[in-house]
């Protein structure tokens, strides 16, 4: 065999692994077609059924809308949660007095689901836009939080000592060594935590606003049991938490962040 | 030096007594747990005595200082920094051509040529070891404090840095204060070898080694020099 042969080889079934999900997704839309089509009782919409509807959501623009207005809220929610917690997460986990005086109320409140603050969240806020991304937000802080206090203290001693030694001043020793430092594991937090900011923002807008994937789901079955606009509205959330997750990842590819996924 | 642990307090070391000349090359060796550690890190000032005092050129150390580097046995080095950006991290007072000159050399001395824009999750140990070093070496210390610095190498790779870390002392002429729990190590490298007793470690004998550089290792005087030593250890492990 030629070495022209075997790369050719090597490139085809490279290309047939990177397939097979596909091909299995694939397969599993044909099953559930058929399935479908020998139990035409309307309990599941078949993915026919579901393509069309998405067809549809984009025709009357409201796809696009819908999108939007969900990310719009997911992002304010996320980042506002990020930028409080992030900084209080890294000076309390860096103090271990702050960290014993903080930790029982974090404790307290992070087994709290964040859909339980939905009257609050409406009362003070209202039914819009400010009550989701509060939801939001509430759901985002304590995932973060904790994630700023264990990176800090997972910093070994050794990075610290190095640090003083060579005589760094507070702000060049956060911007050098703790910083560079602790960015891996928030990248890692923060991703898992972009996760439940995209499960909050469903729960959020089905009952909070009127607009969005969420209120999407919840409207088509309220307007008329349109059940393949609620199939649509998952597969779109779908998606987009696989995007969002995608985003998150490729942070970690970044060369000098990735030192920590290595395994040194 | 006394240590408060779970409200008791142990004695790590007492009654130490040591003066180093400029440029000498000192090892400490003892049992483990003895305070060998320790001694160092009180000498860097990472530590506080809790009564006396480390002096150098008449000045009292508080605190750690870039005029004295401790290199530690593992995981000394930066991981977010390439071996250029490593050697380079004690010199962000000077202009860039300055850095990238003193980096160059140090890259040169620590023959790690090739390496610069490598991360050190790709360098074996010995090389980041070796980066160590040249990070140390680059804010010009007058002290190098060394910590079991080759501990956690193979036996070859081990033989090999002593031999590195020699030829840069002998061209820098550093005052070099190292840590080991190798007998052999502390012949082959010091000027004097230092041994401490087990805990609380007082300072049990000072050995001068009167052989000339580069030594062979199967000479009569250096044989004899290391058993002296052996028996002195053996002295300290019966206790």
């Amino acid at each position: 065999m030629t070495g022209n042969e075997r790369a050719k080889r090597s490139r085809s079934s490279s290309l047939s692994i990177r397939l097979r999900p596909i091909a299995f997704i694939v397969a599993l839309l044909v099953l559930w077609q058929i399935a479908v089509s020998l139990h035409p009782d309307q309990l599941l919409p078949g993915p026919l059924a579901v393509v069309k509807a998405i067809g549809e959501l984009l025709q009357h623009g409201l796809l696009i809308k819908y999108v939007v207005a969900s990310l719009f809220r997911v992002t304010w929610g996320f980042a506002l949660a990020a930028i409080l917690a992030i900084p209080l997460g890294l000076t309390i986990g860096w103090y271990r007095r702050g960290e014993m005086a903080f930790n029982p109320l974090v404790q307290i409140f992070r087994p709290i689901s964040p859909l339980a603050w939905i009257p609050l969240a409406i009362l003070w806020f209202g039914v819009g836009d400010l009550a989701a991304i509060f939801l939001i937000f509430v759901g985002c802080f304590f995932p973060l939080l904790l994630t700023a206090m264990s990176a800090v203290h997972n910093i070994p001693s050794v990075y610290i000592d190095v640090g003083r030694n060579f005589g760094l001043s507070t702000p060049q020793f956060i911007y050098r060594v703790l910083y560079p430092a602790v960015v891996p594991q928030l990248i890692t937090g923060s991703r898992i935590t972009m996760g439940i900011a995209w499960l909050v923002v469903v729960a959020a807008e089905m009952i909070a606003v009127n607009s969005g994937l969420g209120f999407l789901i919840i409207d088509a079955r309220n307007a008329g049991n349109r059940y393949d606009l609620v199939i649509a509205g998952m597969v779109i959330i779908g998606l987009i938490g696989l995007l969002l997750d995608f985003g998150m990842r490729s942070l970690e590819q970044v060369e000098s962040f990735r030192w920590s996924y290595s395994g040194d | 030096m006394v240590f408060e642990r779970d409200g008791k307090s142990i004695s790590v070391l007492e009654d130490i007594n040591l003066d180093v000349s400029e440029g000498e090359f000192i090892c400490l060796v003892g049992p483990s747990g003895a305070g060998k550690s320790t001694m160092l890190n009180v000498m860097g000032g990472f530590l506080s005595p809790t009564s006396g005092s480390i002096t150098i050129d008449g000045e009292t150390v508080h605190g750690p200082d870039p005029r004295r580097i401790l290199v530690f046995q593992e995981r000394g080095v930066f991981p977010w920094l390439t071996v250029e950006g490593n050697i380079g991290f004690g010199l962000s007072q000077l202009s860039s051509a300055e850095r990238n000159q003193r980096i160059a050399h140090y890259v040169q001395m620590v023959r790690l040529q090739g390496f610069e824009q490598t991360y050190p999750s790709d360098l074996s140990g010995g090389m980041k070891q070796r980066l160590q070093v040249a990070r140390a070496l680059a804010v010009n210390p007058d002290i190098l404090y060394l910590d079991e610095p080759f501990g956690a190498l193979d036996s070859v790779t081990r033989l090999i840095m002593r031999g590195e870390l020699l030829r840069i002392w002998q061209t820098e002429r550093r005052t070099i204060i190292f840590v080991t729990h190798d007998i052999d190590e502390a012949v082959q490298l010091a000027d004097r070898v230092v041994v401490l007793s087990s805990r609380p470690a007082k300072i049990e004998h000072v050995l001068a080694i009167d052989i000339p550089h580069p030594r062979n290792i199967s000479a009569p005087r250096y044989l004899e020099l290391r058993d002296e030593l052996l028996s002195k250890i053996g002295l300290a492990y019966t206790v």
